[in-house]
């Protein structure tokens, strides 16, 4: 199949517009669920009574239920309660509130994975409980934590693709206008296919040189 | 006016049309899953050869269906075969065939993982006992493999569930443009009925998921 070069230079601008807003809401979507994750995490670690019942309801119904669906209530619901967020906004609050689910497991299976010993021995040097977190647990359990962190960060990259759903230009939706507009459908495809590479192979292989790396970060052993 | 909206739901068959376009989801799904289970499982023993060719081959296979979201596929398989080839598959027969490829790197993934994680003294006592390679996978690592993997195989049904959301935008009637439609035909009368309406699909899909996930923690528990 001859694909139509000239066509896919032209509209080259449309797609890295479009990247660019995939990039944004990523970003922010996932800075947001990591900083959700961290305080759920915690809050389940320490068992701070009540909100530790908040939370985990909020992971249930936040891990399954399909983003999509939680950006329509978003977005075409929550207007009708007076609660009117751009197209953006409720793109980013989305992913932040599917992926600090996705985070606060994560980073859970870190902090437990932190032995018994390890506290007592902090405890015996006479660290306060906040400095112990700090300095001796959260380390260690990010140590744990990273791979599972990684596969979620492009486990939400991949997931932005849905915002389309609510009409933000990103790079399905300017795909599906250049198969409407033109029918030029391989071309539009393979740009699709090229900038999705170019977004998710980077990470993907930094991810992996990561979790080579944190091999070797074992304590005590 | 805020609680004139939810009758928006029993009037007529609205609420049956909305189970209805639920239902559309999850057979795509329920499909994929029962397509993708033993293809996986195949391909998990596939991906444990030694052979570098098949090793290189399942890992393209592998690498190329995970890069990619779910979404672009669908795009591919329904946009693009149509195109390239000349075919003009379903919504719903592309769903199921991108689902299922899915389903099977994934499922595959698993397969490998759990065969993996047998320890290797359990293939030498097999064979102090003089049991032979088949009798060896037959009776020993197989059922130890599948217990590991049931848990792990529920949950892929629910991130399968959750991933059929998108048919919606490959054009299939499914939950999602049923309740839109029931919007649009009410949208004067019922003003607030965008809140009630994507709010109760909203809890479809978290009871669809909900049940089966906690069926698979409950597994894992049991089982650890």
């Amino acid at each position: 199949m001859g694909l139509d070069f000239g066509f896919m230079m032209e509209y080259l601008p449309w797609y890295v517009d479009a990247a660019r807003l995939t990039v944004k809401i990523a970003f922010w979507g996932i800075l947001i669920a990591l900083a959700t994750g961290v305080v759920c995490s915690m809050v389940l670690y320490y068992k701070i009574p009540v909100l530790c019942q908040a939370v985990s309801v909020y992971i249930e119904i936040s891990r399954n239920t399909p983003l999509l669906v939680q950006l329509f209530f978003l977005y075409f619901g929550l207007p009708k309660l007076g609660i009117i967020w751009s197209a953006e906004i409720c793109a980013i609050a989305g992913l932040g509130f599917l992926g600090g689910s996705y985070m606060a497991e994560s980073l859970r299976s870190g902090l437990g994975s932190v032995e018994k010993t390890q506290i007592e021995a902090a405890a015996g040097l006479g660290m306060n409980p906040c400095l112990i977190m700090r300095e001796v647990i959260f380390p260690q359990a990010l140590a744990v934590s990273i791979p599972g962190v990684c596969a979620n960060v492009i486990f939400l990259i991949k997931e932005t693709s849905v915002v389309s759903g609510i009409a933000l230009a990103d790079l399905m939706y300017v795909t599906k206008d250049l198969i409407g507009l033109y029918y030029e459908t391989n071309e539009a495809l393979v740009m699709l296919v090229l900038f999705y590479l170019i977004l998710l192979l980077p990470v993907s292989i930094a991810a992996g040189i990561m979790e080579r790396r944190l091999k070797y970060a074992g304590f005590g052993d | 006016m805020q609680d004139s909206g939810i009758s928006v739901l029993f009037l007529g068959d609205n609420f049956l049309r909305l189970l209805e376009g639920l239902w559309v989801t999850l057979r795509i799904s329920l499909i994929s899953v029962l397509l993708s289970v033993p293809l996986g499982g195949l391909f998990g023993m596939f991906m444990t050869l030694k052979n570098p060719i098949s090793r290189a081959v399942s890992r393209i296979y592998l690498e190329t269906i995970r890069i990619m979201p779910q979404l672009v596929l669908l795009f591919i398989a329904y946009f693009g075969v149509t195109r390239a080839f000349g075919w003009n598959p379903s919504a719903q027969s592309s769903a199921v065939v991108v689902f299922t490829l899915w389903g099977t790197a994934e499922m595959g993934d698993l397969v490998r993982g759990a065969l993996g994680s047998i320890p290797k003294h359990q293939y030498d006592s097999a064979a102090a006992l003089g049991m032979d390679k088949r009798q060896t996978f037959g009776y020993v690592i197989v059922p130890q493999t599948v217990q590991r993997l049931l848990p792990l195989t529920i949950n892929l049904t629910t991130r399968m569930i959750k991933t059929t959301s998108l048919v919606v935008l490959i054009g299939m009637t499914e939950v999602l443009k049923v309740g839109k439609q029931i919007i649009d035909a009410n949208r004067f009368t019922f003003p607030t009925a965008a809140l009630w309406i994507y709010g109760v699909i909203f809890l479809l899909y978290f009871l669809a998921c909900w049940p089966i996930s906690m069926l698979a923690k409950s597994l894992e528990k049991r089982w650890r």
